[in-house]
Protein backbone atom coordinates (compact mmCIF):
# COMPACT_ATOMS: atom_id res chain seq x y z
CA UNK A 1 0.00 0.00 0.00
CA UNK A 2 1.09 3.50 -0.73
CA UNK A 3 -0.06 6.93 0.45
CA UNK A 4 -0.38 9.29 -2.47
CA UNK A 5 -0.34 12.88 -1.27
CA UNK A 6 -1.09 15.51 -3.90
CA UNK A 7 -1.00 19.27 -3.40
CA UNK A 8 -3.16 20.88 -6.07
CA UNK A 9 -4.92 24.08 -7.02
CA UNK A 10 -8.17 24.36 -5.06
CA UNK A 11 -10.39 24.89 -8.11
CA UNK A 12 -9.16 21.57 -9.59
CA UNK A 13 -10.38 19.51 -6.62
CA UNK A 14 -13.68 18.47 -8.18
CA UNK A 15 -12.04 17.33 -11.41
CA UNK A 16 -9.44 15.28 -9.53
CA UNK A 17 -12.00 13.71 -7.23
CA UNK A 18 -14.16 12.61 -10.15
CA UNK A 19 -11.22 11.25 -12.09
CA UNK A 20 -10.00 9.25 -9.08
CA UNK A 21 -13.46 7.81 -8.45
CA UNK A 22 -13.57 6.62 -12.04
CA UNK A 23 -10.38 4.60 -11.70
CA UNK A 24 -11.63 2.97 -8.50
CA UNK A 25 -10.08 4.94 -5.66
CA UNK A 26 -12.41 4.27 -2.71
CA UNK A 27 -11.63 7.14 -0.41
CA UNK A 28 -9.70 10.37 -0.19
CA UNK A 29 -8.96 12.88 2.53
CA UNK A 30 -8.73 16.58 1.73
CA UNK A 31 -7.12 19.38 3.73
CA UNK A 32 -7.01 23.09 2.97
CA UNK A 33 -3.39 24.14 3.20
CA UNK A 34 -1.18 27.12 2.42
CA UNK A 35 2.31 27.17 1.07
CA UNK A 36 4.67 28.14 -1.68
CA UNK A 37 6.95 26.45 -4.17
CA UNK A 38 8.74 27.83 -7.15
CA UNK A 39 5.64 29.92 -7.86
CA UNK A 40 6.40 31.91 -4.65
CA UNK A 41 3.66 34.18 -3.34
CA UNK A 42 2.08 37.07 -5.16
CA UNK A 43 1.62 40.77 -4.48
CA UNK A 44 -1.67 42.48 -3.72
CA UNK A 45 -2.54 46.15 -3.52
CA UNK A 46 -4.32 47.99 -0.69
CA UNK A 47 -4.82 51.75 -0.66
CA UNK A 48 -1.86 52.25 -2.97
CA UNK A 49 0.58 50.11 -0.96
CA UNK A 50 1.71 46.72 -2.27
CA UNK A 51 2.00 43.77 0.04
CA UNK A 52 3.24 40.24 -0.54
CA UNK A 53 1.10 37.20 0.12
CA UNK A 54 3.80 34.58 0.84
CA UNK A 55 1.61 31.52 1.25
CA UNK A 56 -0.96 30.67 -1.36
CA UNK A 57 -4.04 28.58 -0.65
CA UNK A 58 -3.82 25.01 -1.95
CA UNK A 59 -5.65 21.76 -1.37
CA UNK A 60 -3.82 18.68 -0.07
CA UNK A 61 -5.47 15.47 -1.17
CA UNK A 62 -4.45 12.12 0.31
CA UNK A 63 -5.39 8.62 -0.80
CA UNK A 64 -4.04 5.25 0.36
CA UNK A 65 -4.15 2.75 -2.52
CA UNK A 66 -2.85 -0.71 -3.45
CA UNK A 67 0.62 -0.84 -4.93
CA UNK A 68 -0.83 -1.85 -8.28
CA UNK A 69 -2.98 1.24 -8.52
CA UNK A 70 -0.29 3.79 -7.63
CA UNK A 71 0.97 4.55 -11.11
CA UNK A 72 -2.56 4.98 -12.42
CA UNK A 73 -3.45 7.32 -9.53
CA UNK A 74 -0.35 9.43 -10.18
CA UNK A 75 -1.17 9.61 -13.87
CA UNK A 76 -4.82 10.51 -13.19
CA UNK A 77 -3.96 13.28 -10.72
CA UNK A 78 -1.25 14.64 -12.99
CA UNK A 79 -3.67 14.78 -15.88
CA UNK A 80 -6.75 16.12 -14.08
CA UNK A 81 -4.98 18.73 -11.95
CA UNK A 82 -2.90 20.07 -14.79
CA UNK A 83 -3.45 23.61 -16.03
CA UNK A 84 -0.02 24.01 -17.60
CA UNK A 85 0.61 27.12 -15.51
CA UNK A 86 3.01 27.55 -12.63
CA UNK A 87 1.56 26.54 -9.25
CA UNK A 88 -0.16 23.31 -10.30
CA UNK A 89 1.32 21.54 -7.30
CA UNK A 90 3.19 18.30 -6.52
CA UNK A 91 2.59 14.64 -5.78
CA UNK A 92 4.42 12.70 -3.08
CA UNK A 93 4.24 8.93 -2.55
CA UNK A 94 4.95 7.26 0.79
CA UNK A 95 4.92 3.60 1.84
CA UNK A 96 2.14 2.65 4.24
CA UNK A 97 2.78 -0.04 6.85
CA UNK A 98 -0.71 -0.96 7.80
CA UNK A 99 -4.37 0.04 7.35
CA UNK A 100 -7.25 -0.95 9.63
CA UNK A 101 -10.97 -0.35 9.17
CA UNK A 102 -12.16 0.64 12.62
CA UNK A 103 -15.74 -0.67 12.28
CA UNK A 104 -14.85 -4.26 11.29
CA UNK A 105 -11.21 -4.64 12.18
CA UNK A 106 -10.31 -5.59 8.59
CA UNK A 107 -6.67 -4.94 7.77
CA UNK A 108 -4.45 -4.33 4.74
CA UNK A 109 -6.01 -3.93 1.28
CA UNK A 110 -9.36 -5.14 2.69
CA UNK A 111 -9.51 -2.02 4.81
CA UNK A 112 -9.08 0.44 1.93
CA UNK B 1 -57.15 79.73 12.25
CA UNK B 2 -53.83 81.55 11.95
CA UNK B 3 -52.72 80.07 15.26
CA UNK B 4 -53.61 76.59 14.12
CA UNK B 5 -51.54 76.99 10.97
CA UNK B 6 -48.61 78.18 13.07
CA UNK B 7 -49.07 75.19 15.35
CA UNK B 8 -49.04 72.89 12.37
CA UNK B 9 -45.92 74.54 11.01
CA UNK B 10 -44.29 74.20 14.43
CA UNK B 11 -45.24 70.55 14.54
CA UNK B 12 -43.97 69.88 11.03
CA UNK B 13 -40.63 71.63 11.56
CA UNK B 14 -40.13 69.88 14.88
CA UNK B 15 -40.98 66.56 13.31
CA UNK B 16 -38.61 67.21 10.42
CA UNK B 17 -35.84 68.13 12.84
CA UNK B 18 -36.34 64.97 14.86
CA UNK B 19 -36.40 62.68 11.84
CA UNK B 20 -33.23 64.29 10.48
CA UNK B 21 -31.63 63.89 13.91
CA UNK B 22 -32.52 60.22 13.87
CA UNK B 23 -30.94 59.90 10.42
CA UNK B 24 -27.74 61.52 11.71
CA UNK B 25 -27.81 59.25 14.75
CA UNK B 26 -27.74 56.33 12.32
CA UNK B 27 -24.45 57.66 10.96
CA UNK B 28 -22.94 56.32 14.18
CA UNK B 29 -23.78 52.87 12.82
CA UNK B 30 -22.14 53.83 9.55
CA UNK B 31 -18.92 54.87 11.26
CA UNK B 32 -18.95 51.71 13.38
CA UNK B 33 -19.32 49.46 10.33
CA UNK B 34 -16.83 51.39 8.20
CA UNK B 35 -14.19 51.29 10.92
CA UNK B 36 -14.89 47.65 11.82
CA UNK B 37 -14.41 46.77 8.17
CA UNK B 38 -11.13 48.62 7.74
CA UNK B 39 -9.32 47.28 10.81
CA UNK B 40 -7.95 43.77 11.26
CA UNK B 41 -10.30 41.18 12.74
CA UNK B 42 -8.31 41.07 16.00
CA UNK B 43 -9.33 44.68 16.67
CA UNK B 44 -13.02 44.44 15.76
CA UNK B 45 -14.65 44.09 19.17
CA UNK B 46 -12.71 47.03 20.54
CA UNK B 47 -13.55 49.39 17.67
CA UNK B 48 -17.23 48.50 18.01
CA UNK B 49 -17.05 49.07 21.78
CA UNK B 50 -15.41 52.41 21.18
CA UNK B 51 -18.04 53.50 18.66
CA UNK B 52 -21.00 52.71 20.88
CA UNK B 53 -19.33 54.11 24.00
CA UNK B 54 -18.23 57.35 22.32
CA UNK B 55 -21.78 57.93 21.15
CA UNK B 56 -23.06 57.48 24.68
CA UNK B 57 -20.31 59.71 26.12
CA UNK B 58 -21.17 62.41 23.57
CA UNK B 59 -24.85 62.33 24.51
CA UNK B 60 -24.09 62.55 28.23
CA UNK B 61 -21.43 65.27 28.01
CA UNK B 62 -23.45 67.41 25.61
CA UNK B 63 -26.37 67.12 28.00
CA UNK B 64 -24.23 67.96 31.04
CA UNK B 65 -22.44 71.05 29.71
CA UNK B 66 -21.75 70.91 25.95
CA UNK B 67 -25.07 72.32 24.81
CA UNK B 68 -24.96 75.07 27.43
CA UNK B 69 -21.44 76.10 26.38
CA UNK B 70 -22.38 76.11 22.71
CA UNK B 71 -25.83 77.68 22.74
CA UNK B 72 -26.35 79.02 26.25
CA UNK B 73 -29.10 77.89 28.59
CA UNK B 74 -28.69 75.86 31.74
CA UNK B 75 -26.37 72.97 32.46
CA UNK B 76 -28.00 69.54 32.40
CA UNK B 77 -30.51 70.98 29.87
CA UNK B 78 -32.49 72.51 32.72
CA UNK B 79 -35.51 74.34 31.39
CA UNK B 80 -35.35 72.83 27.91
CA UNK B 81 -38.73 71.12 28.28
CA UNK B 82 -40.44 74.54 28.23
CA UNK B 83 -42.54 76.18 30.90
CA UNK B 84 -46.26 76.78 31.27
CA UNK B 85 -46.21 79.55 28.68
CA UNK B 86 -44.60 77.26 26.09
CA UNK B 87 -47.49 77.38 23.61
CA UNK B 88 -48.08 81.10 23.89
CA UNK B 89 -44.32 81.80 23.55
CA UNK B 90 -44.02 79.64 20.45
CA UNK B 91 -47.07 81.27 18.84
CA UNK B 92 -45.70 84.72 19.61
CA UNK B 93 -42.38 83.75 18.04
CA UNK B 94 -44.15 82.35 14.97
CA UNK B 95 -46.15 85.57 14.57
CA UNK B 96 -43.00 87.63 14.85
CA UNK B 97 -41.16 85.53 12.26
CA UNK B 98 -44.17 85.19 9.99
CA UNK B 99 -45.10 82.05 8.07
CA UNK B 100 -42.11 82.22 5.73
CA UNK B 101 -39.62 83.49 8.31
CA UNK B 102 -37.08 81.77 10.51
CA UNK B 103 -37.95 78.39 11.91
CA UNK B 104 -39.72 77.90 15.19
CA UNK B 105 -39.53 74.43 16.69
CA UNK B 106 -39.41 72.62 20.00
CA UNK B 107 -36.19 73.27 21.97
CA UNK B 108 -35.63 69.58 22.83
CA UNK B 109 -35.62 68.78 19.10
CA UNK B 110 -32.80 71.29 18.67
CA UNK B 111 -30.76 69.53 21.35
CA UNK B 112 -31.49 66.18 19.75
CA UNK B 113 -30.36 67.40 16.33
CA UNK B 114 -27.22 69.04 17.72
CA UNK B 115 -26.09 66.19 19.93
CA UNK B 116 -25.78 63.74 17.05
CA UNK B 117 -23.37 66.17 15.33
CA UNK B 118 -21.12 66.06 18.39
CA UNK B 119 -21.11 62.29 18.21
CA UNK B 120 -20.25 62.46 14.51
CA UNK B 121 -17.21 64.65 15.22
CA UNK B 122 -16.08 62.20 17.89
CA UNK B 123 -16.65 59.15 15.65
CA UNK B 124 -14.12 60.61 13.21
CA UNK B 125 -11.43 60.39 15.88
CA UNK B 126 -11.99 56.74 16.68
CA UNK B 127 -11.12 55.42 13.22
CA UNK B 128 -7.83 57.32 12.96
CA UNK B 129 -6.47 56.03 16.27
CA UNK B 130 -7.74 52.49 15.74
CA UNK B 131 -5.85 49.28 16.49
CA UNK B 132 -3.37 50.68 19.02
CA UNK B 133 -4.97 53.16 21.41
CA UNK B 134 -6.08 52.29 24.93
CA UNK B 135 -9.86 52.16 25.13
CA UNK B 136 -10.21 54.16 28.34
CA UNK B 137 -7.73 56.84 27.31
CA UNK B 138 -9.83 57.33 24.21
CA UNK B 139 -13.05 57.59 26.19
CA UNK B 140 -11.53 60.14 28.59
CA UNK B 141 -10.55 62.21 25.57
CA UNK B 142 -14.13 61.85 24.30
CA UNK B 143 -15.39 63.41 27.54
CA UNK B 144 -13.21 66.52 27.03
CA UNK B 145 -13.83 66.73 23.29
CA UNK B 146 -17.62 66.48 23.43
CA UNK B 147 -18.08 68.39 26.67
CA UNK B 148 -15.72 71.26 26.00
CA UNK B 149 -13.49 71.40 22.88
CA UNK B 150 -16.24 70.97 20.29
CA UNK B 151 -18.85 73.13 22.06
CA UNK B 152 -16.36 76.02 22.28
CA UNK B 153 -15.78 76.21 18.54
CA UNK B 154 -19.44 75.45 17.92
CA UNK B 155 -20.34 78.54 19.92
CA UNK B 156 -17.98 80.71 17.85
CA UNK B 157 -19.44 79.47 14.59
CA UNK B 158 -23.06 78.38 14.65
CA UNK B 159 -23.98 80.43 17.71
CA UNK B 160 -22.09 83.53 16.51
CA UNK B 161 -20.13 84.16 19.72
CA UNK B 162 -16.91 86.16 19.51
CA UNK B 163 -13.73 84.04 19.58
CA UNK B 164 -12.41 84.70 23.12
CA UNK B 165 -14.01 88.13 22.76
CA UNK B 166 -11.63 89.09 19.91
CA UNK B 167 -13.48 88.69 16.62
CA UNK B 168 -16.73 87.26 15.31
CA UNK B 169 -16.43 84.80 12.43
CA UNK B 170 -19.85 85.57 10.99
CA UNK B 171 -18.90 89.24 10.53
CA UNK B 172 -15.80 88.19 8.56
CA UNK B 173 -17.87 86.26 6.03
CA UNK B 174 -17.44 82.78 7.46
CA UNK B 175 -20.14 80.31 6.45
CA UNK B 176 -20.34 76.58 7.18
CA UNK B 177 -23.84 75.31 6.46
CA UNK B 178 -23.81 71.85 8.03
CA UNK B 179 -20.26 71.54 9.33
CA UNK B 180 -17.53 70.64 6.82
CA UNK B 181 -15.28 72.59 9.16
CA UNK B 182 -17.22 72.78 12.42
CA UNK B 183 -17.89 69.05 12.62
CA UNK B 184 -15.69 67.18 10.12
CA UNK B 185 -12.47 69.16 10.11
CA UNK B 186 -12.80 69.59 13.88
CA UNK B 187 -13.02 65.82 14.36
CA UNK B 188 -10.08 65.29 12.03
CA UNK B 189 -7.99 67.93 13.85
CA UNK B 190 -8.52 66.13 17.15
CA UNK B 191 -7.67 62.85 15.40
CA UNK B 192 -4.47 64.27 13.93
CA UNK B 193 -3.31 65.47 17.34
CA UNK B 194 -3.99 61.99 18.74
CA UNK B 195 -2.24 60.17 15.91
CA UNK B 196 0.86 62.36 16.20
CA UNK B 197 1.25 61.51 19.89
CA UNK B 198 0.24 57.89 19.39
CA UNK B 199 2.49 56.87 16.50
CA UNK B 200 1.87 54.43 13.69
CA UNK B 201 0.68 50.84 14.03
CA UNK B 202 3.55 48.42 14.40
CA UNK B 203 4.63 47.13 11.02
CA UNK B 204 2.93 49.89 9.02
CA UNK B 205 6.18 51.61 8.05
CA UNK B 206 9.43 49.78 7.37
CA UNK B 207 12.80 50.99 8.66
CA UNK B 208 13.77 51.80 5.07
CA UNK B 209 10.81 54.19 4.71
CA UNK B 210 8.59 51.67 2.93
CA UNK B 211 4.83 51.77 3.45
CA UNK B 212 3.32 48.40 4.28
CA UNK B 213 -0.33 47.71 3.61
CA UNK B 214 -2.41 46.46 6.53
CA UNK B 215 -5.57 45.34 4.76
CA UNK B 216 -8.94 45.72 6.46
CA UNK B 217 -10.67 42.53 7.59
CA UNK B 218 -14.12 42.97 6.15
CA UNK B 219 -14.80 45.08 3.07
CA UNK B 220 -18.52 44.18 2.94
CA UNK B 221 -18.90 45.85 6.37
CA UNK B 222 -16.92 48.88 5.21
CA UNK B 223 -19.20 49.16 2.18
CA UNK B 224 -22.35 48.87 4.29
CA UNK B 225 -20.94 51.53 6.61
CA UNK B 226 -20.36 53.88 3.70
CA UNK B 227 -23.92 53.45 2.44
CA UNK B 228 -25.28 54.06 5.95
CA UNK B 229 -23.23 57.25 6.20
CA UNK B 230 -24.39 58.33 2.75
CA UNK B 231 -28.01 57.87 3.85
CA UNK B 232 -27.50 59.54 7.23
CA UNK B 233 -25.95 62.52 5.49
CA UNK B 234 -29.36 63.47 4.08
CA UNK B 235 -30.33 64.20 7.68
CA UNK B 236 -27.01 65.89 8.37
CA UNK B 237 -27.28 68.37 5.52
CA UNK B 238 -31.05 68.28 4.96
CA UNK B 239 -31.83 68.94 8.60
CA UNK B 240 -29.40 71.84 8.67
CA UNK B 241 -31.86 73.88 6.60
CA UNK B 242 -33.66 73.94 10.00
CA UNK B 243 -37.08 74.38 8.45
CA UNK B 244 -39.37 72.54 6.07
CA UNK B 245 -42.71 74.27 6.65
CA UNK B 246 -43.08 76.60 3.66
CA UNK B 247 -42.49 76.37 -0.08
CA UNK B 248 -39.19 78.25 -0.13
CA UNK B 249 -37.69 76.08 2.61
CA UNK B 250 -39.14 72.84 1.23
CA UNK B 251 -37.45 73.65 -2.01
CA UNK B 252 -34.19 74.39 -0.23
CA UNK B 253 -34.42 71.05 1.58
CA UNK B 254 -35.03 69.20 -1.68
CA UNK B 255 -32.08 70.95 -3.28
CA UNK B 256 -29.86 70.05 -0.34
CA UNK B 257 -30.85 66.37 -0.58
CA UNK B 258 -30.21 66.42 -4.32
CA UNK B 259 -26.83 68.13 -4.02
CA UNK B 260 -25.70 65.95 -1.13
CA UNK B 261 -26.41 62.85 -3.18
CA UNK B 262 -24.81 64.31 -6.31
CA UNK B 263 -21.62 65.20 -4.47
CA UNK B 264 -21.29 61.69 -3.05
CA UNK B 265 -21.67 60.22 -6.52
CA UNK B 266 -19.11 62.64 -7.96
CA UNK B 267 -16.66 61.92 -5.14
CA UNK B 268 -16.98 58.17 -5.50
CA UNK B 269 -16.34 58.08 -9.23
CA UNK B 270 -13.55 60.64 -9.12
CA UNK B 271 -11.78 58.63 -6.41
CA UNK B 272 -12.04 55.27 -8.12
CA UNK B 273 -10.86 56.67 -11.44
CA UNK B 274 -7.95 58.38 -9.67
CA UNK B 275 -7.07 55.13 -7.88
CA UNK B 276 -7.27 53.18 -11.15
CA UNK B 277 -4.96 55.65 -12.87
CA UNK B 278 -2.47 55.74 -9.99
CA UNK B 279 -2.42 52.08 -8.90
CA UNK B 280 -3.71 50.23 -11.95
CA UNK B 281 -6.50 48.69 -9.87
CA UNK B 282 -9.97 49.81 -8.81
CA UNK B 283 -9.37 50.10 -5.06
CA UNK B 284 -12.70 49.65 -3.25
CA UNK B 285 -11.52 51.40 -0.08
CA UNK B 286 -10.65 54.49 -2.11
CA UNK B 287 -14.08 54.38 -3.75
CA UNK B 288 -15.66 54.35 -0.30
CA UNK B 289 -13.44 57.16 0.98
CA UNK B 290 -14.23 59.05 -2.24
CA UNK B 291 -17.99 58.90 -1.67
CA UNK B 292 -17.49 60.18 1.88
CA UNK B 293 -15.11 62.88 0.64
CA UNK B 294 -17.79 64.06 -1.79
CA UNK B 295 -20.24 64.29 1.09
CA UNK B 296 -17.80 66.20 3.30
CA UNK B 297 -16.96 68.59 0.47
CA UNK B 298 -20.58 69.60 -0.10
CA UNK B 299 -21.51 69.83 3.58
CA UNK B 300 -20.25 73.40 3.99
CA UNK B 301 -22.73 74.62 1.38
CA UNK B 302 -25.23 72.15 -0.09
CA UNK B 303 -28.01 74.65 -0.83
CA UNK B 304 -26.56 77.16 -3.32
CA UNK B 305 -24.61 75.05 -5.89
CA UNK B 306 -26.36 73.64 -8.94
CA UNK B 307 -26.57 69.87 -9.22
CA UNK B 308 -23.69 69.88 -11.70
CA UNK B 309 -21.58 72.08 -9.44
CA UNK B 310 -22.32 69.77 -6.50
CA UNK B 311 -21.19 66.76 -8.53
CA UNK B 312 -17.99 68.54 -9.52
CA UNK B 313 -17.32 69.75 -5.97
CA UNK B 314 -17.74 66.19 -4.78
CA UNK B 315 -15.44 65.05 -7.57
CA UNK B 316 -12.70 67.45 -6.48
CA UNK B 317 -13.04 66.01 -2.99
CA UNK B 318 -12.78 62.50 -4.42
CA UNK B 319 -9.52 63.23 -6.24
CA UNK B 320 -8.08 65.15 -3.30
CA UNK B 321 -8.81 62.39 -0.80
CA UNK B 322 -6.78 59.80 -2.74
CA UNK B 323 -3.72 62.05 -2.93
CA UNK B 324 -4.17 63.07 0.69
CA UNK B 325 -4.21 59.44 1.88
CA UNK B 326 -1.04 58.68 -0.08
CA UNK B 327 0.67 61.83 1.20
CA UNK B 328 -0.20 61.17 4.85
CA UNK B 329 1.25 57.67 4.46
CA UNK B 330 4.46 59.17 3.09
CA UNK B 331 4.58 61.47 6.12
CA UNK B 332 4.14 58.34 8.31
CA UNK B 333 0.88 59.61 9.75
CA UNK B 334 -0.91 56.31 10.14
CA UNK B 335 -4.67 56.60 9.73
CA UNK B 336 -6.19 53.13 9.22
CA UNK B 337 -9.50 54.39 7.85
CA UNK B 338 -8.42 57.61 6.11
CA UNK B 339 -10.43 59.80 8.51
CA UNK B 340 -7.95 62.69 8.58
CA UNK B 341 -7.97 62.87 4.78
CA UNK B 342 -11.71 62.41 4.31
CA UNK B 343 -12.88 64.74 7.06
CA UNK B 344 -9.94 67.07 7.60
CA UNK B 345 -8.36 67.77 4.22
CA UNK B 346 -11.64 67.56 2.33
CA UNK B 347 -13.45 69.41 5.12
CA UNK B 348 -11.10 72.33 4.50
CA UNK B 349 -11.78 72.02 0.77
CA UNK B 350 -15.51 72.18 1.50
CA UNK B 351 -15.07 75.45 3.40
CA UNK B 352 -13.02 76.96 0.58
CA UNK B 353 -15.62 76.01 -2.05
CA UNK B 354 -18.41 77.93 -0.30
CA UNK B 355 -17.64 81.44 -1.67
CA UNK B 356 -17.87 80.07 -5.24
CA UNK B 357 -21.63 79.75 -4.96
CA UNK B 358 -22.57 81.67 -1.82
CA UNK B 359 -22.22 85.46 -2.03
CA UNK B 360 -22.71 85.76 1.70
CA UNK B 361 -19.29 84.28 2.42
CA UNK B 362 -15.75 85.33 1.58
CA UNK B 363 -12.48 83.45 1.04
CA UNK B 364 -10.77 85.42 3.78
CA UNK B 365 -13.62 84.62 6.16
CA UNK B 366 -13.45 80.93 5.29
CA UNK B 367 -9.68 80.81 5.80
CA UNK B 368 -9.84 82.64 9.14
CA UNK B 369 -12.68 80.36 10.21
CA UNK B 370 -10.79 77.23 9.18
CA UNK B 371 -7.67 78.41 10.99
CA UNK B 372 -9.65 79.28 14.10
CA UNK B 373 -11.27 75.83 14.20
CA UNK B 374 -8.02 74.00 13.43
CA UNK B 375 -5.78 75.90 15.84
CA UNK B 376 -8.29 75.60 18.67
CA UNK B 377 -9.28 71.96 18.22
CA UNK B 378 -5.80 70.73 17.32
CA UNK B 379 -4.13 72.69 20.12
CA UNK B 380 -6.66 71.84 22.81
CA UNK B 381 -6.67 68.19 21.70
CA UNK B 382 -2.89 67.97 21.69
CA UNK B 383 -2.77 69.25 25.27
CA UNK B 384 -5.55 66.88 26.33
CA UNK B 385 -3.93 63.86 24.65
CA UNK B 386 -0.57 64.81 26.18
CA UNK B 387 -2.03 64.99 29.68
CA UNK B 388 -3.77 61.64 29.25
CA UNK B 389 -0.53 60.18 27.88
CA UNK B 390 1.45 61.43 30.87
CA UNK B 391 -1.08 60.22 33.43
CA UNK B 392 -2.19 56.83 32.13
CA UNK B 393 -0.65 56.31 28.71
CA UNK B 394 -2.53 56.24 25.42
CA UNK B 395 -0.99 53.23 23.70
CA UNK B 396 -1.32 49.53 24.45
CA UNK B 397 1.87 47.48 24.85
CA UNK B 398 3.57 45.99 21.82
CA UNK B 399 2.49 42.50 22.82
CA UNK B 400 -1.12 43.59 23.30
CA UNK B 401 -1.06 45.26 19.92
CA UNK B 402 0.25 42.07 18.33
CA UNK B 403 -2.44 39.94 19.96
CA UNK B 404 -5.10 42.52 19.16
CA UNK B 405 -6.81 45.10 21.34
CA UNK B 406 -9.92 42.90 21.36
CA UNK B 407 -8.27 40.59 23.86
CA UNK B 408 -6.25 43.26 25.65
CA UNK B 409 -9.12 45.72 26.21
CA UNK B 410 -12.34 43.76 25.89
CA UNK B 411 -11.26 40.21 26.66
CA UNK B 412 -13.26 38.81 23.80
CA UNK B 413 -12.82 38.17 20.12
CA UNK B 414 -15.22 39.28 17.42
CA UNK B 415 -15.14 35.92 15.63
CA UNK B 416 -14.15 33.30 18.26
CA UNK B 417 -15.36 30.34 16.21
CA UNK B 418 -13.05 31.12 13.31
CA UNK B 419 -9.97 30.60 15.43
CA UNK B 420 -11.09 27.86 17.80
CA UNK B 421 -12.27 25.19 15.37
Amino acid sequence: MKLVSAIIKPFKLDDVREALSEIGVQGITVTEVKGFGRQKGHTELYRGAEYVVDFLPKVKLEAVVDDGLVDQVIETVTKSANTGKIGDGKIFVYPVEQAIRIRTGETGSEAL
Amino acid sequence: MENQIFELQYAMDTFYFLVCGALVMWMAAGFAMLEAGLVRSKNTTEILTKNVALFAVSCIMYMVCGYAIMYGGGYFLSGIAGGETLVADALAASKEEGFGGGSVYADPSDFFFQVVFVATAMSIVSGAVAERMKLWSFLIFAVVMTGFIYPMEGAWTWNGDAVFGMYTLGDLGFSDFAGSGIVHMAGASAALAGVLLLGARKGKYGADGSVNAIPGANLPLATLGTFILWMGWFGFNGGSVLKLGDIANSNAVAMVFLNTNAAAAGGAMAAIITARLLFGKADLTMLLNGALAGLVAITAEPSTPSALQATLFGGIGGVLVVFSIITLDKLKIDDPVGAISVHGVVGLLGLLLVPLTNDGSSFSGQIIGALTIFVWVFGASLITWAIIKAVMGIRVTEEEEYEGVDLAECGMEAYPEFTKS
